[in-house]
């Protein structure tokens, strides 16, 4: 694999935190245009599906894959995108660090739960 | 909490209305912020009718004929009246602009005029930029350099080089980009602002300025350039026809592209 594919991820993980957030907010919203693409897309093609349909739909390795994607950018970029309205407009230092806490928790448990089916549902088969 | 309303003593009531345009065919109201410390009132707006046939045709003309001839309290900045030394910068109908370079004849109806938004005033049109001179001299705009000068000429610069600075040297701190600024607005203690911040890049272009890395370590933090999201204000009201928002993108830029 060419080495400079992977010159993005480099960067996200030597960079410090403030450029971390600037470039992984800009990597996963790269990212979420096809992937929220496909997703909408899939959700269209199992408009009237039954859940059966949708259940052998995700199990599908390529489908489970892309939707761990979706998933994973979409939940990092929502975190990175709240961080930016707390820390604009919340001005308390110990609220903004409790608030970032707590939104960072709240994001994580959701993003797990997603991720936990999704990888229940791929090993059922 | 950011604050996004103005406290009690500082909501602007209506003032006084003086007519000076007896009989005047090209007549125009100016509407005026006056603010006294000395009061205790609140600040109010005055307006002023006159006659456009008694100055010249900017702004600043207007307003130096209301204090020679109307009204001698009222309180503003100018000096080199040609947008030059950026000291009559105000908000003019909704704009940041400077008073000198702005020309009445852009306004059909009454034009309005505050001092520069979001910053503490002193009176009238006069705004406090302590804080902003401040945070213009933290991040040392003058050249550094580690190696020692040649010792017959000055340090030369390229022809392309130099021309890297284009854009970035008409700058005159007038604070119109960063008053314009909402991100300024809510966080100026920590944020430098987009003025600060194309001062700062106009440095770190400089090819004979050798703290080049120093320059960016020094805003590598959430808040020193990265509360801007872009909003673009800054470029719109830059009354030099600058683009502080292209500058601070590019620092952005340096910021991931030194990592690779």
């Amino acid at each position: 694999m060419n080495i400079k594919l992977l010159t993005p991820l480099r960067i996200l993980i030597s960079a410090s935190e403030a450029v971390r957030h600037w470039w992984a907010q800009r990597l996963t919203a790269v990212a979420l245009i096809p992937l929220s693409l496909w997703f909408v897309y899939s959700l269209t093609t199992m408009y009237s599906a039954n859940y059966e349909t949708v259940i052998l739909w995700l199990n599908n390795t390529t489908n489970s894959l892309l939707m761990l994607f979706f998933i994973l950018s979409l939940y990092y970029h929502a975190v990175l995108g709240l961080q930016v309205v707390i820390e604009d407009y919340v001005e308390s230092d110990w609220q903004r660090k409790s608030l970032l806490l707590l939104i960072k928790i709240i994001l994580s448990i959701a993003a797990l739960g997603a991720v936990t089916a999704i990888f229940l549902i791929y090993m059922e088969f | 909490m950011a604050e996004f309303t103005l406290p009690k003593n500082s909501k602007v009531k209506p003032g006084k209305t003086i007519s000076a345009a007896n009989g005047a065919t090209r007549k125009k109201k100016f509407q005026i912020y006056r603010w006294d410390p000395d009061s205790g009132r609140n600040p109010r707006l005055d307006t002023y009718e006159v006659n456009l046939d008694n100055f010249g045709p900017m702004v600043l003309d207007a307003i130096i004929y209301i204090k020679n001839d109307i009204d001698s309290t009222l309180t503003f900045r100018r000096s080199c009246r040609e947008g030059i030394c950026g000291s009559c910068s105000m908000n003019i109908g909704g704009t940041n602009t400077l008073a000198c370079t702005k020309s009445i004849s852009d306004f059909n109806s009454d034009i309005t005029i505050y001092p520069l938004p979001h910053m503490p005033v002193v009176k009238d049109l006069v705004p406090d930029l302590t804080h902003f001179y401040n945070q213009y001299s933290s991040i040392k705009p003058w050249i550094q350099t580690n190696t020692s000068a040649p010792s017959n000429s000055e340090r030369f610069q390229s022809k392309e080089n130099r021309e890297k600075l284009d854009g970035l040297y008409e700058c005159i701190l007038c604070a119109c980009c960063s008053t314009s600024c909402p991100s300024y607005w809510w966080n100026s203690k920590r944020y430098l602002g987009p003025a600060i911040l194309l001062q700062a890049y106009r440095w770190i272009v400089d090819s004979r300025d050798e703290s080049t890395n120093k320059r960016l370590d020094q805003l590598e933090d959430s808040f020193s350039l990265y509360r801007c999201h872009t909003i673009m204000n800054c470029t719109n009201t830059c009354p030099k026809g600058l683009n502080p928002a292209k500058a601070i993108a590019k620092i952005k830029k340096l910021l991931v592209s030194r990592l690779t």
